[in-house]
């Protein structure tokens, strides 16, 4: 992964991100709601939100989807040998039902979110991860998510 | 709530994110064969039932400058894990708190929470406070910090299968 300097955020991009990670409008025209909410015109909210898709910083303005509510999804990690990190980890993130894939610090050191329409077919891909590598799988799925989640609240300094 | 194929082709419409013009429940209306109305409305049956969790941007901690993502785990006794959880979810600095199986023997430990910083350092100063704040302190525990990553995106529940989108 390259490092890359954070993206350079100005006042009312962080007034952005911290108002509307939740309770999008749910009217005909949401984005010019929230540029009245924030004081800009809906044309300077458009292009700061395509800007900050563009940098990587808002992945998108959508729906999050609780857990087990609309598919399955699980939490998977695996013990992979140093030398084999780089050819495992690209075979599980070409995998499409694959969304988050991370080298962690541990003996189980490869963690990623296999979500799927049904537990079947999460299931399925683990044991094909586990067929294409000779490694083994541990599935880890929710059994009980805490609190509401609110997004991500930055401090900026 | 069991999901309509409606629902599901509404999801599926909007996993890849709402489009930035002026009317984008329009534009989705518009794909999924619904009317905008319906699509606002559906939209808000799905939070008011909790099926969406969230609706409104979705951030990028790394991308604003937030390096140091340990997901820290404890391996906390059965009784007392749905109270621990529940007081851990709402500490500033926890994104998600989860309880999850163990594994034994290679997998202890069943409360699973995001604590996302800037620095290693003030990340684990910070796992410190959590450990003597919510009595953890006694409590087996892990941090992973994550090193690489090789991917993040939204989830798909429905474009892997096929169901429209």
């Amino acid at each position: 992964m390259i490092a890359i300097a954070p993206a350079l955020l100005d006042d009312l991009d962080r007034r952005l991100i911290e108002a509307f990670q939740r309770d999008l409008p749910l009217c005909a025209e949401p984005y010019a709601a929230m540029a009245n909410s924030l004081n800009t015109t809906e044309a300077d909210l458009l292009e700061r939100l395509a800007r900050l898709e563009a940098e990587g910083v808002v992945s998108r303005v959508g729906a999050v989807v609780a857990p087990h509510r609309a598919g399955w999804s699980t939490l998977a990690a695996m013990a992979v040998p140093v030398d084999r990190m780089d050819e495992v980890a690209a075979a599980v993130s070409a995998c499409p039902e694959i969304n988050h894939n991370y080298a962690r610090e541990h003996a189980l050191n490869l963690w990623f979110v296999v979500t799927a329409e049904s537990r079947a077919r999460v299931t399925a891909v683990l044991h094909a991860i586990e067929q294409a590598t000779g490694l083994e799988v541990l599935d880890l799925p929710l059994e009980r998510a805490y609190g509401i989640d609110l997004g991500f609240k930055p401090s900026w300094n | 709530m069991e999901l309509s194929p409606t629902d599901r082709r509404l999801l599926a419409a909007l996993e890849d994110g709402l489009p930035l013009v002026a009317r984008p429940y329009a534009a989705i209306a518009a794909r999924v064969g619904l009317a905008e109305v319906e699509v606002i409305e559906r939209l808000q049956g799905l939070l008011d039932a909790g099926v969406i969790k969230r609706l409104g941007l979705v951030v990028r901690h790394h991308e604003i400058g937030y390096r140091a993502n340990a997901m820290t785990v404890w391996d906390v006794p059965d009784e007392a894990v749905d109270r621990v959880g529940q007081a851990l979810a709402a500490a500033p600095d926890v994104t998600l708190c989860y309880r999850r199986p163990r594994r034994l023997p290679t997998w202890p430990y069943n409360l699973f929470a995001m604590v996302h910083g800037r620095e290693r350092p003030a990340v684990l100063e910070r796992i410190g406070q959590l450990r003597g704040e919510y009595g953890l302190a006694d409590v087996p525990h892990a941090v992973l910090f994550s090193t690489r990553r090789f991917k993040q995106r939204g989830a798909r529940y429905f474009a892997a299968a096929g169901v429209g989108g």
